[in-house]
């Protein structure tokens, strides 16, 4: 019976395709770059691991805002909070395992404030030198943001370009309040120069090659549970909000709940990506609040093409790494290449590539 | 029949906007199983009327029942809703973007919840009302089809049908049939007609051919009150109707 009422359901096939790649990266990448010596050149580097890595972070934070954005038209141009959020927690752990290899050599401070003079670690500090805890916080931490924010505006009825605007002020004001040395979290030089997660080095390839297998398979586990949630009925009911909302409360949905629900569930996906980016990466500052990096993200979604789920995330890579290369070959264009992107994509493909893509295989 | 055994009861409803009286001390009431139609120039006061009984809008005074007790103005739009108040708007607004099957399956009684719709299944018995009502509605061979491809009449029925999944015991309908081609309001009579006996109907409509062919009672609002009520010749013979209305 599933079958015969879901002709929407068009075996997810683009889904497929998707997961089959993750498969590929997370049994190549690995190979490549352990077991294929370096002087080969099909020898993939520890930068070429952790670029594909900081790609696939991108992608989960893609998927995020496709899901609130291309499914329940909530235009949250102020995602990058969660992930940083997220960061941070993850970066707090990490400058506590630090420990005496810091450049101060104080076993219980981090570098930054014992610059500043503090003579004990602030009250918000404690418990992340446990790895359980700090995994949970990167769930709470944005996952709470985004309940008491959703609350207030979606209770309020915030929506459309209202609600896209003070998300922007909310990615704002945390990036200010980050930038302040008396906050705690090391202004605007961040946390950086990290030793190791989990008593394993952060600078090893085979450590690097353990976070990218772990980021494929967070992405693969995110993108499931996201696709879960669009193929149910309460998908159908985010469908509803975003084409008629007040019809949809009509029929007796609480649109409120619905929207808060979801926008938690994106920031938590968010945070994670954010978590999963910085340990590679290996820094995290202020300036990843900085409110135009969550307008990227929202032209990666609209440049893969939203709405698909696994469009977002090849946007996400696809606009990467054309700035990657951009930014390296001729730095000074990347700003009006991805302005004029977001504008002919706009106009011309109004769903994105995969949009494209679906246009040209069908029979 | 005494006041207890009515659907719906209103009694001394005044709504103002500003000044303006858009209800005046307005007391009607609509029987179990009657299919009422409630006629009026624009400014009338009909859809004024159907925002208080969907709880949209609060009265300033009156009072407004529902089946055995319920408080109408004491109620949410939800609660209303789930009391049993199925309302179709005039305009339109199915879900373009979901099929005509979904468009129902969202409607259906019960499940609300975020949690709950997350793991909704659809039941053979649920199945089979949905089939019921494609059927009542005569959409049943384009269940598949997205919103979006439907004509405007079929939008008129399947929003009608989306009401009949909340297995609502009063209906209040909209102007149904404007913008209708002459079959497509042919078949809006017999549908109507065929919901009245098991659900309570009230239908609001311009186009006089249309009610003459449904109504058994016919009520006229002008600013804000009735001033006539009866059967279709009736109404249509009263003075004050042919002053206020009719008679254009």
């Amino acid at each position: 019976m599933e079958t015969l009422w879901s002709p929407t359901k068009t075996g997810d096939r683009g889904g497929k395709w998707f997961l089959s790649v993750l498969a590929l990266i997370a049994v190549a990448a690995p190979i490549l770059n352990q077991a294929v010596p370096a002087s080969s050149p099909a020898h993939l580097s520890a930068y070429g691991i952790t670029l594909i890595g900081k790609y696939l972070c991108y992608g989960m934070l893609a998927l995020a805002v496709d899901l609130i954005w291309g499914y329940c038209g909530i235009l949250s141009l102020g995602h990058t909070a969660f992930f940083s959020l997220g960061g941070y927690a993850i970066g707090m752990y990490l400058m506590r395992q630090i420990g005496t290899r810091g450049v101060y050599g104080d076993p219980v401070l981090p570098d930054f404030m014992v610059f500043l003079n503090w003579k004990s670690l602030p009250w918000f500090w404690n418990g992340f030198n446990h790895f359980p805890f700090a995994l949970l916080m990167m769930v709470v931490a944005p996952g709470l943001l985004a309940l008491v924010f959703g609350w207030f505006a979606f209770r309020s009825r915030v929506t459309g370009v209202y609600f896209s605007i003070i998300t922007q002020a909310l990615t704002y004001a945390l990036m200010l309040a980050f930038f302040r040395n008396d906050m705690g979290f090391g202004g605007n030089n961040g946390f950086t120069d990290f030793k190791d997660i989990l008593g394993f080095d952060l600078h090893s390839d085979l450590t690097r090659v353990v976070l990218l297998i772990t980021t494929v398979a967070t992405l693969a586990a995110t993108y499931l549970a996201c696709r879960t949630i669009v193929e149910s009925r309460a998908g159908r009911v985010l469908h509803a909000i975003r084409d008629a909302e007040s019809r949809t409360r009509f029929l007796g949905y609480p649109v409120e709940s619905f929207k808060v629900y979801v926008f938690v569930f994106s920031a938590v996906i968010a945070g994670i990506a954010g978590a999963l980016y910085v340990p590679q990466i290996g820094i995290i500052n202020p300036g990843e609040f900085a409110p135009i990096n969550s307008i990227e993200v929202v032209i990666w979604v609209a440049v893969g093409g939203r709405g698909t789920l696994y469009g977002a995330i090849a946007g996400a890579v696809v606009v990467n790494y054309a700035k990657t290369y951009l930014t390296g070959a001729f730095p000074e264009v990347w700003l009006y290449a991805v302005g004029a992107l977001f504008v002919l994509v706009t106009l011309f493909l109004p769903r994105g590539i995969i949009g494209l893509v679906q246009t040209r295989t069908k029979r | 029949m005494s006041a207890r055994d009515k659907k719906l009861e209103l009694e001394g409803l005044t709504v103002s906007f500003d000044g303006f009286k858009a209800l005046n001390n307005l007391t009607l009431s609509v029987d179990p199983g009657e299919l009422l139609c409630i006629i009026g120039p624009n400014g009338a006061g009909k859809t004024t009327m159907m925002d208080v009984v969907t709880g949209k809008t609060r009265p300033d005074s009156g009072t407004a029942r529902f089946g055995s007790g319920n408080n109408l103005l004491e109620m949410s739009e939800a609660e209303i809703v789930a009391a049993g108040v199925g309302r179709k708007f005039q305009k339109p607004t199915v879900f373009e973007r979901l099929t005509v099957f979904e468009n129902l399956e969202l409607a259906l009684a019960g499940t609300r919840s975020v949690l709950k719709t997350l793991r909704a299944r659809i039941s053979p018995e649920q199945d089979n009302r949905i089939n019921e009502v494609l059927g009542t509605i005569g959409l049943s061979g384009r269940r598949f089809e997205l919103g979006s491809t439907l004509a405007h009449g079929q939008k008129q029925w399947l929003e009608i049908g989306m009401l009949l999944m909340q297995d609502p015991e009063l209906l209040l309908v909209d102007e149904p049939v404007a913008g209708m081609t002459p079959q497509e309001i042919e078949r809006t009579s017999e549908l109507l007609l065929s919901l009245a006996g098991e659900h309570s109907v009230v239908v609001v409509e311009h186009d006089m051919n249309f009610v003459r062919s449904i109504a058994r009672r016919v009520i006229v609002l002008h600013e804000g009150r009735v001033i006539a009520e009866g059967d279709m010749d009736k109404v249509q013979g009263d003075p004050k109707v042919i002053e206020v209305y009719l008679g254009v």
